[in-house]
């Protein structure tokens, strides 16, 4: 066993420090947590302290409930966000792919020209997108933040998914075609599995900014029956007056689905059966 | 009949010419070793055969059909890499049988060519394991495994043995050998092994820098090398070379001789001192040196020599090589 990682200090201290970065992180979260079952007045005059028998109501959640639909906004969000993943990981992971299996003419100008994107913020072209949804008509349909966040997503996907492409086995892929496998067949059920951790670190970069997403929500699909909960939950938070209980509240309830899919994304993070196959 | 045929065959990736005006041919049932130095394109020339690579120009026949446009999978071939290369979601049976259901193969075959190969190569207690349950040694037997079912007209071996540990390679070394015996199909073997290619080989080719060397049996080759190069290459320790005006004033030719050849004698053309020694109990090798020219004497049985020590070296006039600048043999 590593000397490092034997000594007892050593391993007091790294879990301290794990600990206390843990702590910090879900504190926000926490905080979030219990004063959304608190009263209004309790919320600012303490803070941190736990719901008690007095504190304690539901009031933001049921506001939340009342207040327009709230679980279309979230049928919406979960929609945008699985849908988006879906699309950038699969057209990401078949571009890089080809960059990475294919030598073909103008391979190199092709990856710089997806990796590009890294750096240039789609927001810069809001004004072009709207008028393109808008000519197509697809404004204010899940379709248009859907599109809009699969090319967002793209070359983040294709540049990490190829660097990890390029590091399958040749001999693999190569046996798979001496026995016959279509090249579809080896990129789905040689090379996907393969690559699922990188594939699980693209899916968590991506799901968050587009899960709290409110920009292209609010100018794309700002009609009541495609509004995302991050444009939902915005009637809560006016200008003047702010209704804490239930912004909490939904904030509360937003948390809920994003944590569900880390925890299936983290878990293909895990290499299994992958090791062992070549040597 | 030939098993394969290829009629100057050339590769080129861009710019770099790897394979150049590859001409050679493997009847049926012949076992063939391509050997050469690491670089020299034996891999490039295996995948080519196997279709994973398209050559620049030239023909490739296998079994007397030109097929250059055909498949991998369409070509009647097996290959068995050096990492194994086992589908790593499959078990053992699955990666067995992939190909077979792929072709569209009954069950009743499959199964039987499962058992058949399985047999052979001592796999049924693993047939249900995954690759990752598998030992280095067990995994090349399924890589092996996985060939025989297809029962293909021609095996590709690209360096199968060389993740494996001496003994272990050994065996299968062995193992192969009596599978070639018990298939009877041809076999293209991969290896920069020497010890593997003269143990193996019917026939072996000799690779450098893309193009064929020489083609021959291992004693063809051991005996009458074409080239300094394939003399060099062959045997072990490799053949002395040192320059022949050494012996006889005015000849500019390289003489070579093997190690086995040399022999004590005192009246031996040779003068030498020892600067190391090597007791292997059957043999002993002398590392010596002759005018700054250092010579390695493998001597049959135990000698009382020392480092620092002088002595004279001999051979036979029949036993030494001669050749000309530019490395071809000239006698
Ligand atoms: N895809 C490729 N693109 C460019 N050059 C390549 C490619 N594949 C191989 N080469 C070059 O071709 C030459 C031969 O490579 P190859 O793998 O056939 O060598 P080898 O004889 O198998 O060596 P080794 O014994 O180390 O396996 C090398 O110089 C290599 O750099
Ligand atoms: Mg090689």
């Amino acid at each position: 066993m590593n000397k490092a990682r034997s000594n007892p200090f050593n391993t007091v201290a790294m879990h301290g420090a794990l600990i206390l970065y843990t702590l910090i992180a879900l504190f926000p979260v926490f905080v979030i947590l219990i004063n959304s079952f608190k009263e209004r007045r309790s919320i600012f005059r303490e803070p941190l302290a736990l719901p008690d028998a007095d504190s304690f109501s539901t009031i933001g959640y049921e506001t939340v409930m009342q207040q327009g639909d709230f679980f279309l906004y979230f049928q919406n969000s979960m929609i945008v966000t699985v849908a988006s993943l879906f699309f950038v990981l699969l057209f990401g992971a078949m571009a890089a792919y080809a960059l990475s299996e294919y030598r073909f003419r103008g391979n190199m100008i092709m990856g710089l020209y997806l990796a590009l994107g890294i750096m240039i913020p789609i927001r810069i072209g809001t004004v072009a997108i709207l008028e393109m949804m808008v000519a197509t008509g697809l404004v204010n349909s899940l379709w248009a933040l859907i599109l809009v966040y699969t090319a967002q997503g793209l070359p983040l996907a294709v540049f990490i998914l190829s660097e990890f492409m390029r590091q399958v086995s040749d001999d693999l892929k190569n046996a798979g075609r001496i026995d016959g496998l279509s090249e579809y067949t080896i990129f789905f059920r040689l090379v996907l599995p393969l690559v699922r951790p990188a594939m699980a670190t693209v899916a968590v970069f991506n799901m968050i900014p587009i899960w709290n997403d409110l920009w292209f929500p609010l100018i794309l699909a700002p009609a009541e029956e495609t509004k995302t909960l991050t444009l939902g939950s915005q009637v809560f938070i006016g200008q003047f007056v702010t209704d804490w209980n239930a912004v909490l509240s939904a904030l509360s309830m937003a948390i809920l689905p994003v944590l569900v899919l880390y925890v299936i994304f983290s878990r293909q993070l895990i290499r299994g059966i992958t090791s062992g196959a070549v040597k | 009949m030939t098993a394969l045929s290829l009629q100057n065959v050339n590769k080129s990736f861009g710019e770099v010419h790897v394979l150049k005006d590859i001409n050679m041919e493997v009847e049926e049932g012949e076992f063939v070793v391509f050997v050469g130095p690491s670089g020299c394109g034996k891999s490039t020339l295996l995948r080519v055969i196997a279709g994973l690579e398209d050559a620049s120009s030239g023909e490739i026949r296998i079994g007397g059909e030109v097929v250059n446009l055909t498949p991998p999978s369409k070509r009647g071939i097996a290959m068995v890499f050096q990492s194994y290369a086992l589908y790593p979601h499959l078990n053992v049976r699955g990666n067995m049988t992939l190909a077979l259901k792929q072709e569209g193969q009954s069950k009743a075959l499959i199964e039987e060519r499962v058992q058949e190969a399985s047999r052979m190569l001592n796999l049924e207690p693993y047939l249900d394991r995954f690759p990752s349950e598998l030992s280095g040694g067990q995994r090349q037997r399924v890589a092996i495994a996985r060939a025989i079912v297809r029962e293909p007209k021609l095996f590709l071996f690209d360096e199968p043995l060389s993740n494996l540990d001496a003994a272990l390679r050994m065996n299968t070394r062995i193992e192969i050998a009596n599978l070639h015996r018990q298939l009877g199909a041809s076999m293209i073997y991969v290896t920069h092994d020497q010890t593997e290619a003269m143990t193996l080989a019917d026939k072996i080719v000799v690779l450098r820098d893309g193009r064929v060397e020489q083609i021959g049996s291992p004693m063809e080759l051991y005996n009458n090398p074409a080239n300094q190069f394939v003399a060099g290459f062959l045997g072990s320790p490799s053949m002395n070379f040192f320059p022949a005006q050494l012996l006889q004033e005015g000849d500019d030719r390289t003489m070579g001789v093997r190690p086995e050849d040399l022999f004590l004698d005192d009246s031996g053309a040779l003068a030498a001192r020892v600067s190391h020694v090597e007791k292997l109990g059957g043999d002993t090798n002398v590392i010596a040196q002759v005018n700054d020219h250092q010579i390695t004497a493998r001597l049959f049985g135990q000698h009382a020599v020392e480092p620092g020590q002088d002595l004279r070296l001999g051979f036979k006039p029949q036993n030494a090589y001669h050749f000309n600048r530019e490395g071809m043999r000239v006698d």
